[in-house]
């Protein structure tokens, strides 16, 4: 029952909550939706923690993202145990590089008052259920070894079961424990996501890499205005 | 010819008194809020002096502006390519400390500290974390500072200023300084806009204000490095950005921005000009020294038949045209030539501009310290004065050097400055001869010619200086709010609603 709970329920629920919210709040709360940099209020400690968390996490993000997208590629990839080493000890550095910058975080605005100002309990959540999963992502690593190839054989068949809406729990139920506390951490942060300050993930700044340096709005089409 | 209309903006130094009034209007009005107390959107600053915030020109540590790489420009330190890899860590940010913590008194304790034998006092607190802390800066911490060997000295203009004329400005009895105004330019080619990676920041296409979108503004913070007049503010609070907004609600009614209107000194002139953004990319292409007068040559005149019928082919109504006709703003920066954008060299094309400082009106005159003998002087002097060839060259032993003055107006062209000052003397010179009669008219008349301007003229810069009350120094064209709304929304819909705008409270996302 619980498994039914963990790995079939909450995952819906989660991904529910997450298009449901992220599309509601960004048409009705636009204004919420930021980055809430702190920089401006300290800027010295941020390098240390902000850089090395953000390319740590998108390299695991990316990683994940691929592994469920072109299973089979992956499968292949790691046919060949040096590409295996290659991706796993990546996997692993990228873990570290986020683990690292995370902590460095959490340190720096534990430490400074004009920071405590804006912090929110959602950051809060974020901080702890990002610590929780990039904890238990480096504890299967460590215990689980060679997640990628695992990896692509029972999570990424479980997420395509979801998909096509038959969940096959049994790949979960099957999985060692660290595995399964990852899983559902996942699940967790997927479902508050888009209450957090995350939502600033969603609106990535990637179109400015090609759009035209100036931007003019017109209130009234050009040339059609009246007399 | 593809003409654009653009609200534009005059201030003339020499009436500038440093009285703070317009940065008390605009606080009052827009930034007194958790998050903005630290902003001032207008804010006045000593010149030479190192300004708000804290040595804002120096551009080694700010890296704002455009910059010229062959042909083409490039937005200095977060462009496109180098923002991307700046995204999650900017350097070239400024922080609150280069502005400075907002504080206000624990004046509560004044009334609630219990007797004893030493007076109770209000402590300085942070308006940020609420607790006491220790002031060391303020949003005009250098006020009337000028000479001084702590402040004015690390003036980033005076780098242009030759060793001699830099100590010159730093003895006491030779000290001088002069009041620098500043609001967000509204710039024809915003560095802040092009640098926004979510496209917050915007140019309203019908008189070019510069806005940022609140909704859209996600706080990667690029526009703040990107402008090089740091006139876009970081709101610590609401981790929102926020710059000037030319008052638009007032502009749209027909009031002149609040910084404008609640001005003692008179010195600001508002209008609307009319230019040829055709002509953009070919103004941005010239060289330093001539981007001010490409800049004024982009700037068509409203009252050329062609120019008209082009404007009307754009859709610009004619009554904007006629306001352009009336505009006091293409007076000074076209027509006499004696208004000049600030930092020029950062290649945005700001639209408001200073007529330089005439003040104080004495040429350095080696040892024996001023020459008073032009325009005015102490009066020891019996009968009239010597106004004989020369005078007006008197400009080029200006008690603020030339070229500190070329740094901030001309981006390093002294002739431009020169121009403006000589015309200056020469108006207030021919002035006096009306008024006084110690200077012969003929004289006068005489230096108006080499000053490159007539009677007339002189008689029209005068008018518009000294007497213009506020109709003629704020011409407001018509914004045509109402017909922008008609494309929005069913007007008779939105009859009995106070208007468009927040849903609820701008507060802080999580």
């Amino acid at each position: 029952m619980l498994n039914v709970l963990l790995f079939a329920a909450l995952p819906y629920v989660s991904v529910v909550l997450f298009l449901l919210v992220s599309i509601q709040r960004y048409r009705r709360d636009p204004f919420t939706f930021s980055s809430l940099s702190s920089q401006f209020l300290e800027t010295k400690e941020l390098f240390w923690g902000s850089v090395p968390f953000h390319l740590g996490i998108l390299t695991l993000f990316f990683g994940h993202l691929v592994g469920f997208l072109f299973p089979r590629g992956m499968t292949l990839w790691n046919g060949v145990p040096i590409r295996l080493f290659l991706l796993e000890s990546t996997a692993l550095a990228a873990a570290l590089l986020t683990l690292f910058g995370l902590g460095a975080l959490i340190v720096r605005r534990a430490a400074a008052p004009r920071l405590r100002v804006v912090t929110s309990a959602a950051d809060i959540l974020v901080y702890v259920l990002l610590l929780f999963e990039i904890g238990t992502g480096l504890w299967v690593a460590i215990t689980l070894r060679w997640g990628s190839a695992w990896y692509t054989q029972t999570v990424v068949p479980y997420l395509w079961s979801l998909v096509r809406f038959q969940p096959e729990i049994q790949l979960m139920v099957d999985l060692k424990l660290p595995a399964q506390i990852h899983v559902v951490g996942a699940w967790v942060l997927l479902g508050v996501f888009s209450f957090t300050r995350l939502v600033h993930a969603l609106v990535a700044p990637v179109p400015y890499l090609w759009r035209p340096n100036q931007l003019v709005v017109w209130n009234r089409p050009r040339g059609a205005a009246k007399r | 010819m593809d003409v654009r209309a653009q609200v534009s903006m005059v201030f003339h130094l020499d009436k500038c008194i440093g009285c703070h009034t317009c940065s008390i209007a605009c606080k009052n009005i827009w930034t007194d809020r958790k998050g903005a107390e630290y902003m001032w959107w207008n804010n006045v600053e000593t010149k030479p002096g190192t300004g708000f915030p804290t040595a804002w020109e120096d551009q080694e540590k700010y890296k704002g502006g455009w910059e010229k790489n062959g042909d083409k420009l490039e937005v200095r330190a977060v462009g496109k390519v180098r923002g991307a890899m700046t995204v999650f860590h900017n350097p070239n940010l400024p922080t609150i400390d280069d502005y400075y913590e907002p504080f206000t008194y624990s004046y509560q304790d004044l009334f609630d500290a219990k007797e004893g034998a030493d007076q109770p006092i209000a402590r300085p607190i942070s308006m940020i974390t609420g607790k006491e802390m220790e002031i060391e800066a303020g949003p005009n911490w250098d006020d009337d500072l000028g000479g001084s060997p702590v402040y004015a000295v690390n003036d980033p203009n005076l780098a242009h200023v030759s060793p001699e004329e830099r100590s010159a400005l730093f003895e006491v009895q030779k000290l001088v300084f002069f009041y620098l105004p500043r609001i967000c330019n509204h710039c024809v080619n915003p560095t802040c806009v092009a640098a926004c990676p979510s496209g917050a920041l915007y140019k309203r296409g019908e008189d070019g204000i510069v806005l940022l979108s609140q909704e859209r503004c996600r706080a990667w913070r690029f526009c703040v490095t990107a402008c090089p007049y740091k006139k876009v503010y970081f709101n610590w609070g609401t981790g929102k950005s926020e710059k000037c907004i030319l008052c638009y609600p007032r502009l749209e009614t027909g009031q002149a921005p609040a910084c404008f209107h609640s001005c003692v000194g008179r010195i600001r002139y508002f209008g609307i000009v009319l230019y040829d953004a055709e002509k953009i990319e070919e103004t941005l292409a010239a060289d330093e020294k001539d981007l001010v007068t490409a800049q004024r040559r982009m700037i068509l005149d409203p009252k050329d038949p062609e120019v008209i019928a082009a404007a009307k082919r754009a859709g610009i109504t004619d009554d904007v045209i006629a306001s352009a006709q009336k505009s006091p703003v293409y007076k000074w920066v076209v027509e006499w030539g004696l208004a000049l954008p600030l930092h020029a060299e950062h290649r945005t094309l700001p639209m408001l501009f200073y007529v330089p400082p005439l003040l104080p009106v004495m040429a350095a005159n080696g040892e024996q310290g001023y020459d008073t003998t032009i325009a005015g002087g102490s009066g020891d002097e019996k009968g009239p004065r010597d106004t004989t060839v020369g005078f007006l060259g008197a400009i080029d032993k200006y008690r603020l050097p030339l070229q500190y003055m070329a740094s901030l107006f001309g981006a390093g062209n002294e002739g431009v400055v020169r121009y403006a000052l000589r015309k200056q003397l020469a108006v207030r010179t021919y002035r006096r001869a009306v008024t006084v009669g110690d200077v012969s008219l003929d004289d006068a008349t005489r230096l108006l010619a080499e000053a490159d301007t007539t009677v007339e003229e002189a008689e029209a810069i005068y008018y518009l200086t000294s007497i213009a009350p506020a109709d003629d120094r704020f011409v407001i064209p018509p914004m045509h709010r109402e017909q922008a709304i008609e494309m929005l929304d069913e007007p008779l819909a939105a009859k009995g609603f106070a208007g468009m705008g927040f849903r609820k409270k701008p507060e802080r996302g999580s």
